[in-house]
């Protein structure tokens, strides 16, 4: 019964918080067909802005939930700072190539924001712990759980919906639906695809801020801890299927719960499970559970 | 900082230390107008930048500068560089893979003409570049790779290691565990799934098994290398609970844990023991944990000897980078150092010339020499493997001077944790130790 509950308990929060990291990433995709390998880089960038921002003199003094405002305010700041520039400055220029371009082109961008980390907050680690106290904890027989455990969970909830809402029942949503249908129709209609390309690039980036300043309290950050949430990110969106955020929750669930039940009882194959998992998923469902087959332009 | 350092250990230390004041002395000084290019390695982007590769650098460079200006104190005061020759170093990248490296090596021999190369921290990298050095004829001393298969599985001719493996480190933590928790009944691992967590792992659980038959090992976890999220891994250990948790978890890995596992309770369940924890403490501060016990791989950082050399090399970096020195830098100037007497050992016995590669190598075998972290002998691996004393201690925090100490601190003799030369260190461990000796 023990091993039941914290397969599921530790699987949803996992999982909840490996959506956090990948619907920025299956966002910027469905809209914009760019699979951003900076994905992770900006993220890193989020922790660090969330601890700058907290370990700062000013925002020091703030104490209680309203530092989970502050932390907020550094992953915007972050994202309002390099989303458009970056959309603006660099992948507009490469719009009209192909899509590997453009995938070299965010892998690239990824050694240089991971540069550029280093040039700023240098290649030791900072911590900012604070707010993982300030949930308390939860008791569970044998198991403790940290209440901002949940709180993460509540978090990928939250952004999940919200994001799904903002598509799917708003003007801007359906806007934003129909570049991901055709841009060259919108564009004929009077849609600004260009603007939608730099609104959905730049909330993409914001997601990705967002999930680095809310993991920020539970991990030293290091110039290199969006390696991993990317590999992790893309194995998410691939079996749920590129661009759809429904399928990135479905994923981030498979991949959490599985690495769980990996941990609990057959610890050797944790990393094994994830992607023989996703192996699987390609071979009855080679667009992932909830993407669509894709005509090809010739 | 409390410290405590046994009395044949420091009968080792004065008497290396003569033996390489004698040596140095002697040595004559080559054509002033020559240097001696040496290649700098270590990570210096990637995970284990901040760990190990920039302080480790940073501490080299630091040496460097200080033997170039005759700075260091005894047994090295009064000798510029090596034998009279300045030090003119090349820093190198070891972020990108055994196949980068061997290029990077190379391009180090063939285009930069370097005399030799020091660091490495990557097993994989060392593993691969040893054969490389052999087949260019070119004297490299490895800092770091914990793996103990690079001598005893291969034999090389130009290639040393100056510092420990994994074997010493984790016997000498099996010892000190052995003592300081008597009632302990069960262990589990929580060690990187990669050579050197799975080497950590078989040492440590081995010896403890050797020393305390009656300990049972209830569980064996391998999170893969940078996970960053041990939230699943922390709730088997605390269902599992046992007396003892080993990992030998190093840099944002090990910070992450400790991070999550203190306000999970499993510190005040079980006793988590570290191989190596020593280099985030200074980092961590206030927020290391209570009553941890580890080591720091030899004698180095917050448990260093009390040394005149030790003293000025923790005091010359904390002074420079304002932090205090961990293992990372300690291991790298040892590694300089054990190439500086080589050098000077070559040199008197060539009348003073620039030494060859080959003559290098020649003295470099079984030498001894003084570091910051204590005396180095190369004792094992047919010459070309050192062994030194290691020290563990538990960590408290002192509110006073605003640091983590390491407290009830034990040292163990090179010669107690190291197999003898030419035994295989997981045979010696299965066998109980033959020929160790331990005088406390």
């Amino acid at each position: 019964m023990d091993i039941a509950f914290a397969i599921f308990a530790d699987g949803i929060i996992y999982g909840a918080w490996l959506f956090l990291v990948a619907i920025g990433l299956t966002l910027v995709f469905g809209v914009m067909k760019i699979l951003n390998v900076a994905h992770g880089a900006l993220y890193a960038i989020g922790a660090y802005a969330a601890a700058t921002l907290v370990n700062s003199s000013f925002f020091g003094q703030i104490e209680g939930m309203a530092v989970l405002i502050v932390m907020l305010a550094g992953a915007v700041i972050a994202a309002l700072l390099l989303g458009p520039f970056l959309e603006r400055v660099l992948l507009r220029l490469f719009y009209e190539r192909d899509e590997i371009v453009l995938l070299l082109v965010t892998f690239g961008l990824s050694l240089i924001l991971e540069d550029l980390i280093k040039l700023i907050w240098g290649v030791y680690s900072h911590y900012v712990p604070g707010p993982y106290a300030l949930f308390g904890d939860v008791e569970i027989g044998p198991l403790f759980y940290v209440g901002y455990d949940f709180f993460i969970v509540g978090l990928a909830v939250v952004v999940g919906l919200g994001t799904y809402l903002v598509l799917n029942r708003t003007n801007v949503g359906k806007v934003v639906q129909s570049v991901i249908h055709d841009d060259e129709i919108s564009r004929a209609m009077g849609i600004n695809v260009a603007r939608v390309y730099l609104g959905a690039f730049t909330f993409g980036v914001f997601l990705a801020t967002l999930a680095g300043a809310f993991t920020a309290p539970m991990i030293a950050i290091t110039p290199t801890i969006g390696v991993n949430a990317i590999i992790l990110s893309f194995a998410v969106v691939v079996i749920g299927g590129l661009g759809s955020i429904q399928g990135a929750a479905i994923g981030a669930l498979v991949v959490g719960l599985s690495r769980a039940s990996a941990i609990n009882l057959w610890p050797e194959a944790e990393l094994f499970v994830i992607y023989a998992v996703m192996s699987l998923v390609l071979l009855v469902r080679p667009e992932g559970l909830f993407g669509q087959i894709q005509q090809r332009k010739i | 900082m409390l410290r405590k350092i046994t009395g044949q250990v420091r009968v080792g230390l004065r008497a290396v230390s003569l033996a390489t004041i004698a040596c140095v002395c002697a040595a004559p000084i080559a054509n002033a107008e020559e240097t001696f290019k040496l290649g700098l390695v270590n990570f210096l982007s990637g995970p284990a930048a901040d760990a190990f590769g920039v302080p480790s650098m940073n501490g080299g460079e630091l040496m460097v500068e200080a033997l170039n200006a005759g700075e260091v104190p005894e047994p090295y005061a009064g000798m510029i560089g090596f034998g009279g020759m300045p030090i003119e170093i090349i820093k190198v990248d070891e972020t990108g893979g055994a196949q980068v490296q061997i290029q990077r090596f190379r391009d180090l021999v063939q285009r930069e003409e370097v005399d030799a190369i020091v660091g490495y921290d990557g097993s994989g990298d060392c593993l691969a570049v040893a054969p490389i050095a052999d087949e260019l004829k070119k004297v490299v001393v490895f800092s770091g790779c914990g793996t103990p298969r690079i001598f005893e599985e291969n034999s090389y001719e130009y290639v040393f290691r100056a510092g420990s493996h994994s074997t010493m480190d984790n016997v000498a933590l099996a010892h000190y565990v052995a003592r300081k928790l008597p009632d302990a009944k069960t262990v589990a691992g929580f060690n990187q799934n990669y050579s050197w967590g799975q080497d950590s792992w078989r040492d440590f659980s081995l010896a403890l098994k050797e020393l305390r038959p009656d300990i049972e090992t209830v569980g064996e976890l391998f999170p893969e290398t940078g996970a960053g999220q041990y939230g699943a891994q922390i709730n088997v250990l605390m269902r599992l609970k046992p007396d003892v948790v080993h990992s030998s978890l190093w840099g944002g890995d090990l910070e992450a844990f400790l991070l999550q596992a203190g306000p999970r309770k499993l510190f005040d369940r079980t006793n988590v023991v570290f191989t190596m924890a020593e280099h985030v403490l200074p980092r961590l501060g206030d927020k290391v944990p209570e009553g941890l016990m580890t080591g720091g791989r030899g004698a180095v950082g917050a448990l260093h000897p009390d040394t005149p050399l030790a003293n000025w090399f923790y005091s010359a970096y904390e002074d420079k980078y304002d932090i205090p020195a961990v293992q990372g830098p300690f291991r790298f100037v040892q590694t300089i150092l054990g190439l500086k007497t080589a050098v000077e050992i070559a040199m008197q016995e060539n009348g003073g010339k620039k030494p060859t590669s080959e003559e290098i190598a020649a003295a470099f075998k079984f030498a001894s020499f003084d570091t910051p972290s204590g005396p180095v002998e190369m004792a094992i691996g047919d010459g070309h493997q050192a062994i030194q004393g290691n020290a563990i201690g538990i960590s408290k925090w002192n509110a006073q001077e605003n640091r983590v100490e390491l407290v009830d601190v034990e040292y163990f003799s090179a010669k107690c944790i190291n197999p003898p030369n030419g035994v295989m260190s997981e045979e010696w461990i299965k066998e109980g130790f033959p020929g160790a000796e331990c005088d406390n």
